[in-house]
């Protein structure tokens, strides 16, 4: 659906249904330089089973207008000015990412309004690098290439995709080339200036949910203790046969993590 | 962190969307004959069908063997995702049932298999959708072709008989500007000779019995979608954009993305018109595709010798390969082939139809067979066989004549080849020198 969000029209997948502020509610956010399209699978189940969906397209991302933001805490602040449009008092929210440091804010910062948060493919702090953040900034396919590459698995390389017939790799680098120029040098950017995160940690109340992948390259599970030991009790899921890219490299093992917790 | 390090093209042949089994440690893809697969539990089971979780549900729509072969072919291609259907027609079929309806209109180039331009020629007006048929060497007349209600723009990449090639990237800066996907047959350049996505092609279709293959055993047939063209930018193609009653309203470009038209493709197409591929022919392709790189380099290596030799010999009065000076492709060729122009060429003999029938039927290491893009090198002459029906005029408007011979260059020994022809064009210059006698 089409809303207005601090007077931009903004999208957010919802199963085409129609948004009951009684209900629970599942607030989905993408990673950097991604779309609402990430939580497809998961936005259906989680609808099928009566909850209200929100799978958003940040500002600048996907069907949505304006300009990306260009810090989390702004990212954390739409996403609860969102749930003001929408008349919904509190969620859960389940980020990639990115989006997982959009979730951690947002709870950290919003205790009443955030029920609980997934953090999948997450840490902090959420360093890039220079290649990378210098190749975003020329808007340097590269860039696209750098993290799709190294968004998997080295298993995953290869594919093995359970979603039949699709080739992950592709389909992860369409979504880069479909993102506006300097969007994904903005999250980049976001990510990588958002020191606040192992201090916000330590202020959730929550509770929080962390799906890792053993084999991620981006966000490397030997660097999470920090974030781990910072958060309150998180429950922590490591998948053995993912890297970055849970979603697509292991659906069915992400979509029971979060049917428990959620 | 350096560049990116992305498998190349022969590695990806072996290794893109397989694993070993996970049940047995297999290494090699086993082939999953199965018609359908157990739920663990009712809900597991509805979020299968809701497409809430991945998976396989019954054989028509998806299977683990076919599965692989379709990660193979979208990898090799650098799409998204990919289809296997019963056969290359069956994917032509598949894309066209997924992108429109009666009333649409299709712009074809008029270089184009005979099993295809009897589809869109014959069969496909019966249901309502119209082909307007162009050069294929003149990207101008594809634009002129385009109406209102056209839908796709489809060509192959190397026409036949004259092995016309299409620019891609001309055809498709076209078709793009029009709003129009282009969707090219790959089957004479497979991914090891061309790109067609990176070049500018939406879609692509491949008879698998091919080169792919390159064995001839099996009938099959590939569907890719390459996930750039944006089919929200205009309204002509609901099937993508607009909610499907068919799915619960789920509005394929909303939920899959880039992926949106070969999700409908499976989602409904495959579903409804149910041109599968069985598991065991998918087990079969990807043996074969598991050496593409190595046999289309030995085909093209071949028909270059082959090639040469027939410039050579006087019995010859013409021979059309793209990379031939003369050739009125061959610049085109060398900026988007060059690798090579594939295995499959003609070539003219003097002497007409009789001349044509005494050499197919004096050569022996070729099979005389109405086939291409095997491991066998095969020939035919279509005055006797697939054009057998026409007269010389007709053959001449078809761009062909009573002296044409096909050629698919195989992996055999180039030298054996070479003799087995110059025994059919001692045959053939019996037959001419006794016919100019008459």
């Amino acid at each position: 659906m089409k809303i207005q969000v601090a007077g931009v029209s903004a999208y957010c997948y919802t199963n085409n249904r129609e948004i009951e502020p009684d209900k629970d509610s599942v607030v989905f956010v993408h990673g950097s330089g991604m779309d609402h399209t990430v939580w497809t699978l998961f936005s259906r189940h989680f609808a099928r089973h009566g909850r209200n969906v929100i799978a958003v397209d940040l500002p600048g991302h996907g069907r949505s207008d304006g300009e990306p933001l260009g810090s989390i805490e702004d990212m954390a602040d739409w996403v609860i000015a969102l749930l003001d449009t929408l008349e919904i008092a509190e969620a859960a929210v389940a980020g990639h990412s990115m989006g997982s440091l959009v979730a951690l804010d947002g709870a950290a910062r919003h205790p009443e309004r955030v029920r609980a948060i997934a953090l999948v493919g997450s840490t902090a702090p959420m360093s890039v690098s220079d290649a990378i953040l210098d190749a975003s900034a020329a808007n340097d396919p590269a860039a696209f290439n750098m993290l799709t590459e190294y968004g998997y698995s080295k298993r995953h390389l290869f594919g093995g995709n359970s979603n039949p017939g699709m080739w992950m790799v592709g389909s992860t680098l369409r979504l880069y080339e479909r993102s506006r120029p300097h969007v994904l040098h903005n999250d980049m950017n976001a990510c990588n200036t958002y020191s606040a995160g192992l201090e916000r940690a330590a202020t959730v109340r929550c509770p929080v949910l962390m799906v890792l992948g053993k084999g991620d390259r981006l966000t490397p599970l030997r660097g999470t203790p920090p974030l781990q030991q910072a958060l309150p009790g998180p429950r922590v899921v490591v998948l053995e046969d993912a890297g970055h890219s849970l979603m697509t490299e292991a659906p069915n093992l992400l979509l029971d993590a979060l049917r428990e917790f959620l | 962190m350096s560049g990116p390090k992305y498998a190349g093209l022969d590695t990806l042949a072996l290794h893109a969307g397989s694993q070993p089994d996970p049940a047995t440690g297999a290494r090699a893809t086993p082939i999953y004959q199965t018609a359908s697969f157990t739920f663990p539990d009712s809900d597991y089971a509805a979020s299968l069908f809701n497409m809430e979780r991945t998976g396989h549900v019954y054989s028509r729509l998806s299977n683990p063997t076919n599965a692989v072969l379709e990660e193979r072919i979208a990898a090799l291609e650098g799409g998204v995702g990919a289809i296997a259907t019963a056969s290359g027609q069956a994917a032509l079929h598949l894309a066209i049932v997924t992108l429109m309806g009666a009333g649409s209109h299709i712009v074809a180039a008029s270089a184009l298999y005979g099993g295809s331009h009897n589809l869109l020629a014959y069969t496909l007006p019966r249901f309502g959708i119209e082909t307007t048929f162009v050069d294929t060497r003149d990207p101008q007349a594809f634009k002129a072709a385009i109406r209102d209600n056209t839908r796709l723009v489809f060509a192959e990449t190397i026409g036949n008989p004259g092995l016309d090639v299409l620019d891609i990237p001309a055809v498709s800066a076209i078709a793009h500007e029009a709003s129009l996907p282009l969707m090219v047959d790959s089957t004479f350049t497979t991914p090891y000779l061309m790109q067609p996505l990176d070049l500018g092609a939406d879609l692509i279709v491949h008879s698998a019995t091919k080169f792919l293959s390159g064995h001839g055993i099996v009938i099959g047939g590939l569907l890719v979608d390459g996930g750039k063209f944006d089919w929200d930018v205009s309204s002509k193609f609901p099937s993508l954009s607009e909610p499907y009653a068919g799915f619960h309203n789920l509005v394929f470009t909303e939920e899959f993305g880039p992926a949106a038209f070969i999700a409908r493709a499976r989602k409904e197409g495959l579903r409804d018109f149910g041109a599968c591929m069985s598991p065991t022919t998918a087990f079969h392709i990807l043996q074969g595709m598991e050496t593409l790189g190595l046999r289309m380099q030995r085909h093209v290596d071949n028909t270059r010798e082959i090639v040469s030799f027939l410039q050579q010999q006087e019995m010859v009065t013409a021979v059309a390969y793209p990379e031939l000076e003369g050739h009125p492709d061959k610049a085109l060729a060398g900026q988007l082939l060059p690798r090579g122009c594939g295995a499959v060429f003609t070539f003219e003999l003097k002497g007409g139809r009789a001349a044509g029938i005494a050499f197919v039927d004096a050569l022996s290491l070729f099979s005389h067979l109405a086939n291409v893009g095997d491991a066998k090198s095969l020939v035919i002459h279509p005055a006797s066989t697939t054009h057998h029906r026409m007269d010389n005029d007709a053959l001449v408007a078809a761009g062909i004549s009573s002296g044409t011979i096909r050629l698919s260059v195989g992996l055999e020994q180039a030298a054996d080849l070479v003799a087995d022809l110059k025994q059919g064009l001692r045959a053939a210059e019996k037959v001419a020198s006794r016919e100019a006698d008459q």
